[in-house]
């Protein structure tokens, strides 16, 4: 990235200072080079952005002010508090960073302004996943809280979602991925094709479900239709009776030994991997990256069913107006144009505006992160540490293929209070 | 006026200590209290009267399933912690004759806390996993084929790693009793013809009591309110009742959350009664 910018022969901050210093006091226009009509550095505006904190990095925030002059303040919390912060607090943030299923809950209280989609400079650059669900024409729309179901409204006023595109966004997407089985290939020591051979009697003892009930039970149905126990009406959704079922049948198998353990964190779940503790859990990508960065084999398994999806985007606080409002639509005009998505890109997450991200990645970054071909070189992370040699294939594949297959994305169910007393019940048996 | 002033001193001094307990500890137990008969939803928590939240706790099986779980960690960890603390103490204060020894041998003992409870715990993983240092030793060594599963990710794992934590609380009361033990007691029932065991039987012990009761209200206390160590070395297995508000802290559940907390306080204070009733320890102080 910072090459790039060099072999232009000017950076942004340069320009910056030498703009402001030429035109003290007014707007620069220096949208021949950056593409950004206004430079907020003369009159400083703080945007407040709160979220879930997996897109709360401060290379975006710093990136931020370097381009638009827009300091960016940050706060992350886990996805629970979000959803409360962004409800009960809602002059406390500006920008709200949440996954779609926690806009879902906190959408219909008025907190969150819809976006007029004249304002969105990329909107046709996104992806058709989060416009009408399907990712090519002929995609099967997948089960849960799927983005483009509380992605629009009707009206600027209105509580309500629509049912297709309308004028009026509720969130712009900026990351999302699809989730899977980890695995270590060494010593499953057979193919792994379905979420069903979790509970192979050959593991006994030798996996293990993340325990968080929101994503676990997901998780554990995904597990359920593979194997034939339940053909769920809508997985995301479920019907106390399902609920009831899928936890029996997770009761019986800790009962029975199946699991090792259940993870809460990130490095919990690094760690039962690494160590051999378990051979296939539940897993983020990020922590497969983690485990092949200790030198262990370790493969983010697509299976046959399909993927668990999750996906997050900025949303704007109903208090915002005039400048503020200005400032945050450029911020999230920003967020589309290329840099963000490319960071994200490299980190193994995807960008809702792909083909503006291509331009801030090199073909081989491109090649083997979004189209799925072996890597010509050393695959390197944003921080610069080798995440693949030469030769590597991403597991799954594409990003066709990944986002493809996605069976259901995260979500909130009607019968969430009792899912949740019911989890602690298969926890505490 | 100089009479009621003099009357009024005892309470002018005990004002701080009224503040600071009313303050710190009085006004967040009325908090709590207040707190566990509100209502709530995913976004906030609504004043009101409600005794759902210990209809819901009460009335699940999974609240009565994870208390027998934690008594039964508690009574486990407190008969071994009673029994090591009993006897390392034994040791410093009779067997080892000069002070200096016992000051650095009791430092010794307090060494392991010089890291934080969370490493000590967490060091116990790759000793006892399934690749673990045990393990390896096992194989290596012939005596079993297969690594031994339940040393990691087991209450076994949970007791060890608690009673690894927790001991030293036992040892510092019980030792503190001991050297206030008169040694000519001692020397007077030797001097009567008391055997060894009759002299720890009837002398120390009785006069240790205090001590072991003040261990004792360290520990159950400790391991009843423990979340971190079981949530760790069993994998996520196994309950406790700290755990289980932990989990509803986590999603934001706090009034279901408090009257649980009431519910463990009412058990944990019904314990320390039961503790204090048995031994005076006021009295032997």
């Amino acid at each position: 990235m910072t090459d790039m910018i060099k072999k232009t022969g000017i950076s942004r901050r340069n320009l910056l200072k030498t703009g402001a210093a030429a035109v003290a006091g007014a707007a620069v226009g220096s949208g021949a080079i950056t593409g950004f009509p206004t430079i907020w550095a003369q009159n400083p505006i703080t945007l407040r952005q709160f979220g879930t904190g997996v897109s709360n990095l401060n290379a975006i925030a710093e990136k931020c002010k370097e381009d638009l002059g827009i300091t960016l303040e940050m706060t992350a919390t886990d996805s629970d508090a979000a959803a409360q912060r962004a409800v009960t607090q809602p002059d406390s943030y500006d920008i709200a960073d949440i996954e779609y299923w926690i806009l879902k809950k906190v959408f219909p209280t008025g907190v969150i302004q819809p976006m007029e989609i004249s304002k969105l400079k990329y909107y046709d650059k996104i992806v058709p996943l989060f416009k009408t669900g399907k990712l090519t024409p002929d995609s099967v729309i997948a089960q849960g809280t799927a983005p483009h179901t509380v992605g629009f409204v009707e009206a600027k006023d209105s509580k309500e979602f629509a049912k297709g595109e309308t004028e009026y966004f509720t969130m712009v997407p900026t990351i999302y991925n699809a989730d899977t089985l980890g695995i270590r290939p060494d010593l499953v020591g057979r193919e792994i094709t379905t979420w069903a051979d979790i509970m192979d009697p050959a593991f006994k003892g030798k996996t293990s479900i993340l325990n968080i009930p929101s994503i676990g039970i997901m998780d554990a149905a995904m597990i359920m239709e593979a194997m034939g126990n339940i053909t769920y009406a809508d997985k995301g959704n479920m019907t106390t009776e399902e609920i009831d079922k899928t936890i029996d049948f997770l009761i019986k198998a800790k009962q029975d030994g199946q699991f090792r353990a259940f993870w809460k964190s990130f490095d919990e779940s690094v760690n039962l991997m690494a160590s051999g503790e378990v051979v296939i859990q539940s897993m983020w990508s990020p922590a497969v990256a983690a485990v092949r960065s200790k030198g262990i084999a370790c493969k983010y398994q697509p299976l046959k069913e399909g993927y668990r999806s999750w996906g997050g985007g900025l949303g704007l606080a109903a208090h915002l107006e005039g400048a503020q409002l200005d400032a945050a639509y450029e911020y999230i005009n920003w967020y589309t144009s290329g840099w963000v998505g490319g960071y994200l890109n490299r980190q193994g997450y995807y960008s809702a505006a792909m083909d503006t991200a291509k331009e801030y990645m090199s073909e081989d970054e491109w090649g083997y992160w979004i189209e799925g071909k072996p890597a010509q070189g050393e695959i390197k992370a944003p921080d610069g540490t080798v995440m693949e040699k030469a030769g590597a294939v991403r597991d799954g594949g594409s990003f066709l293929e990944r986002m493809g297959h996605v069976a259901c994305w995260n979500s909130v169910m009607d019968e969430d209070r009792y899912m949740v007393r019911r989890w602690n019940e298969f926890i505490a048996s | 006026m100089n009479n009621l002033l003099s009357r009024a001193t005892p309470y002018l001094q005990a004002t701080p200590l009224l503040v600071i307990l009313g303050f710190f500890l009085a006004l967040p137990i009325l908090l709590l209290l207040v707190v566990s008969f509100w209502d709530y939803d995913f976004a906030g928590m609504y004043p009101g009267f409600m005794t759902f939240n210990y209809a819901e706790t009460l009335g699940s099986w999974v609240t009565w399933k994870t208390y027998g779980n934690t008594l039964k960690f508690a009574a486990i960890v407190w008969a071994i912690t009673a029994f090591i603390g009993f006897w390392v103490a034994y040791f410093l204060a009779f067997h080892v004759r000069k002070a200096s020894t016992q000051t650095v041998l009791f430092l010794v003992c307090t060494v392991p806390f010089l890291t934080s409870n969370i490493i000590r715990m967490i060091s116990w993983i790759p000793v006892l996993g399934r690749n673990g240092l045990v393990n390896s030793a096992l194989v290596g060594a012939g005596i079993v084929d297969q690594p031994v599963e339940w040393l990691l990710y087991s209450d076994f794992a949970v007791i060890l790693a608690m009673v690894h934590l927790y001991t030293l609380f036992m040892v510092t009361p019980i030792f503190n009793t001991m050297m206030r033990i008169d040694k000519s007691l001692v020397e007077a029932a030797r001097d009567g013809g008391a055997s060894d065991w009759q002299i720890i039987w009837n002398v120390i012990l009785p006069l240790a009591k205090p001590g072991i009761a003040i261990g004792s209200i360290f520990v159950v206390t400790l391991v009843m309110a423990d979340f971190s160590t079981v949530q760790v070395m069993s994998g996520g297995q196994s309950a406790s009742v700290a755990l289980m508000m932990r989990n509803q802290m986590s999603l934001l559940q706090y009034p279901a959350a408090a009257a649980n907390a009431v519910v463990l306080l009412v058990v944990v204070l019904s314990m320390v009664a039961g503790i204090l009733r048995i031994v005076d320890i006021r009295k032997e102080l």
